[in-house]
């Protein structure tokens, strides 16, 4: 079902984007073919009342945002540091990584430069591991499209993880890293996720559960935006260290990401299954 | 070798395969699922291997008990209740084998308060829970004209009886044959319940299109013709052993032999169109899977249990006039096909996952949990060996307590 604010080209209706910026409308209306009344606008004159209206359509309404990442193979050099960087932010035991570097990921190519595919959850429009989880525990967030896992209401029996056409989840068998194996001052070191600060014990969850990627939606402010500059952003795509992997809001025209996907060729894995990624690569 | 021994061979294997059983048992309440071996690439394994086998056994059984309580097929009158019984001990296996499964197996209940019905999962817990009580409802219908029998007799047995008739005592035989109508009814709606439940299972893969040694339309139906086919075969050996065994069961054994030999021929029909349709499309991801069924590191599962035992033996067993009217060799054959289906059911599960699903993923990060190679630890295999010594027990225990069918049906009794 998709929606006019879900489809990847098509910018959001104004009427959802209270916040919609003058470029946004400018070039809606010279798509209409007003030129005239928008060089008016473009002066500044009659925009304040034009984005008021805009807003007032729908007050209450918050805006719905895309999240996702573009990520640049060509700037990829393989590092591992986005792997590294996700362990230590979410605390993840062995066996489980939200992230993972995939060598030659598009199979073989005719030169002999390895291609590097680093691969966290694409956070898909038509996710196959939601309908498939019996109880309902895993779901994809209405307000910023991010699939996340209820662990408290997991039971742990897989079936997402065998639905997923991309490896992006993992079970958490409660293995521990030696250095922060029970008893060790480590142990007791909560993960931030989900804003939760579980910290790790024998039986609990998130042993025994199912995990993922979340985009580190724990930086998330109250609104649900990030902040770049004061360090709220995706571990991975923070300390990315070619700067290949760019995160950004895909329903904002004005993202880095969404303007990357206009200038640049992008392709996204596995199109055929219908499940619309939100992770884009960049050949 | 006399009765007895055979008798004391049977307790035996099965004490000793619930105490090997045990410590896994316990191993798994302890460490969680530490010492198993699946992981995030192959993240089923024997278990849910063993209970989609179970699960099978018990559709399959359940099925052919219809032939009696719904179709009211005289032939196979004298093993009705073995059926039903059967179906409800490989339900309770079944069961037992997924709860282990789970990585929260005391969070079961939160699919029948919090079902997502747009999962094939939660429709099968929500059928197979419906059947599993219209089962037992059904059984104690069978039962209740003689448990009631049954409680006059002096001792602990009187008293068993006594318990599990309820409270009831009429033993007339107006009543056993009003009995027989519930039953009829309740079978009726177990048709449609049980096919739902078990094409369930296979629609539970089927639906998977990231996994295209499942993905289609064939796989429900091959679930039922698996089940239907499983089940019957075994449903032969327990009446050969059971209840007075050959000695009483000896047409029906015959009959129902000549039953699995056409359902199996039909199931291996299903199979050779699933492996040439994908094998001539050529689709890489579906030719891995096959491949890897075929001449993967598990290939003597195909070409050995599979096919050798469960396939090519018992049918030449089946169909070879010299073998096919001596009950015991139809009963032989019948016990290889019920083995061999644990290979079929190994097979479907565990190579239609052991592919990578994107190239490379196994070499991205080193876990023991990142790999396509599974091979269930001894804890894993332990712990299905005690779901089988649990089997052979409870078998056992229905034979010593349960009482005999009457040598005729409740009709013919009424009518005396």
């Amino acid at each position: 079902m998709p929606d006019a604010a879900t489809e990847p080209s098509t910018p959001a209706p104004a009427g959802e984007l209270p916040d919609v910026s003058r470029r946004d409308v400018v070039a809606r209306l010279l798509k209409l073919g007003a030129v005239s009344l928008a060089a008016a606008l473009a002066s500044g004159a009659s925009l304040a009342p034009l984005l008021h209206v805009a807003s007032a359509a729908e007050p209450g309404k918050k805006r719905k945002r895309r999240y996702g990442m573009v990520i640049d193979t060509r700037r990829c050099v393989g590092c591992d540091a986005c792997v590294a960087a996700c362990k230590a932010e979410n605390k993840t035991p062995p066996g489980v990584s939200y992230t993972i570097v995939l060598e030659q990921g598009l199979g073989e190519r005719p030169d002999d430069r390895p291609l590097f595919l680093t691969k966290p959850c694409f956070q898909c429009e038509h996710p196959p591991c939601v309908p498939v989880c019996p109880v309902g525990a895993t779901f994809k967030r209405s307000q910023d499209g991010i699939v996340v896992v209820d662990y408290d209401r997991c039971i742990g029996c897989r079936y997402c993880i065998v639905a997923c056409p991309y490896q992006a989840r993992f079970s958490d068998f409660g293995e521990d890293y030696p250095a922060v194996e029970e008893h060790t001052p480590w142990a007791s070191v909560p993960s931030p996720e989900y804003k939760q600060f579980r910290v790790r014990g024998k039986g609990k969850s998130p042993e025994g559960n199912v995990r993922k990627c979340t985009f580190c939606l724990h930086l998330q402010d109250e609104n649900g935006e990030y902040d770049r500059a004061s360090g709220r952003w995706p571990a991975c795509a923070k300390t990315c260290t070619g700067k290949a992997i760019h995160f950004g809001d895909l329903n904002d025209p004005d993202s880095e990401v969404s303007q990357l996907l206009k200038e640049r060729q992008a392709i996204r894995l596995k199109e055929e299954l219908g499940t619309e990624p939100n992770v884009y690569y960049l050949l | 070798m006399s009765d007895k021994t055979l008798k004391r061979a049977f307790w035996t294997l099965g004490t000793v395969l619930i105490l090997v059983g045990s410590w896994a048992w316990i191993d798994r309440w302890v460490n969680a699922d530490r010492n198993t071996n699946y992981g995030s690439i192959v993240p089923w394994g024997l278990w849910v291997a063993a209970y989609i086998y179970f699960i099978g056994l018990s559709a399959g059984s359940f099925l052919v008990s219809s032939l009696v309580y719904v179709f009211n097929i005289k032939r196979f009158e004298s093993i009705g209740r073995l059926a039903l019984f059967t179906a409800i001990v490989t339900l309770v296996l079944a069961l037992l084998s997924i709860s282990a499964d789970l990585g929260h197996p005391f969070r079961a209940w939160h699919v029948l308060v919090y079902p997502n019905f747009r999962s094939p999962m939660a429709w099968m817990i929500w059928l197979y829970s419906a059947y599993f009580i219209l089962l037992l409802l059904e059984f104690w219908f069978v039962m209740r004209h003689d448990l009631v029998v049954g409680s006059r007799k002096p001792g602990w047995r009187g008293r068993l009886y006594r318990i599990l008739a309820f409270g009831s005592t009429d033993d007339r035989p107006e009543t056993a044959v009003s009995d027989r109508q519930v039953v009829r009814v309740l079978a009726t709606f177990g048709i449609p319940l049980a096919i739902m439940f078990n094409g369930g299972v296979g629609s539970l893969f089927g639906v998977i299109s990231s996994r295209p040694a499942w993905h289609g339309g064939l796989f429900p139906i091959l679930f039922l013709v698996c089940a239907l086919t499983s089940g019957a075969a075994l449903l032969v050996l327990v009446s050969a052993i059971f209840q007075d065994g050959l000695r009483r069961n000896r047409d029906t054994v015959l009959a129902l032999g000549t039953l699995v030999l056409g359902l199996l021929l039909f199931d291996v029909l299903l199979q050779i169109s699933e492996t040439l349709v994908g094998f001539y499309g050529h689709e890489p991801d579906r030719v891995a899977n096959l491949r890897l069924i075929y001449g993967g590191p598990y290939w003597w599962v195909f070409w050995f249990w599979q096919l050798g035992i469960g396939t090519l033996i018992p049918i030449a067993l089946l169909a070879l006039p010299q073998t096919r009217r001596n009950p015991a060799i139809v009963a032989a054959a019948c016990g290889l096909i019920a083995i061999g289906f644990l290979a079929v059911r190994l097979n479907i599960v565990i190579p239609g996952l052991a592919d990578e699903q994107l190239e490379g993923i196994t070499e991205a990060f080193n876990s023991t949990r990142i790999s396509t190679d599974y091979v269930p630890s001894l804890m894993e295999f332990t712990f299905t060996a005690g779901l089988v010594g649990i089997g052979l027990i409870l078998f056992g225990i229905g034979e010593w307590f349960l009482p005999r069918p009457e040598e005729s049906t409740p009709e013919e009794i009424a009518h005396a």
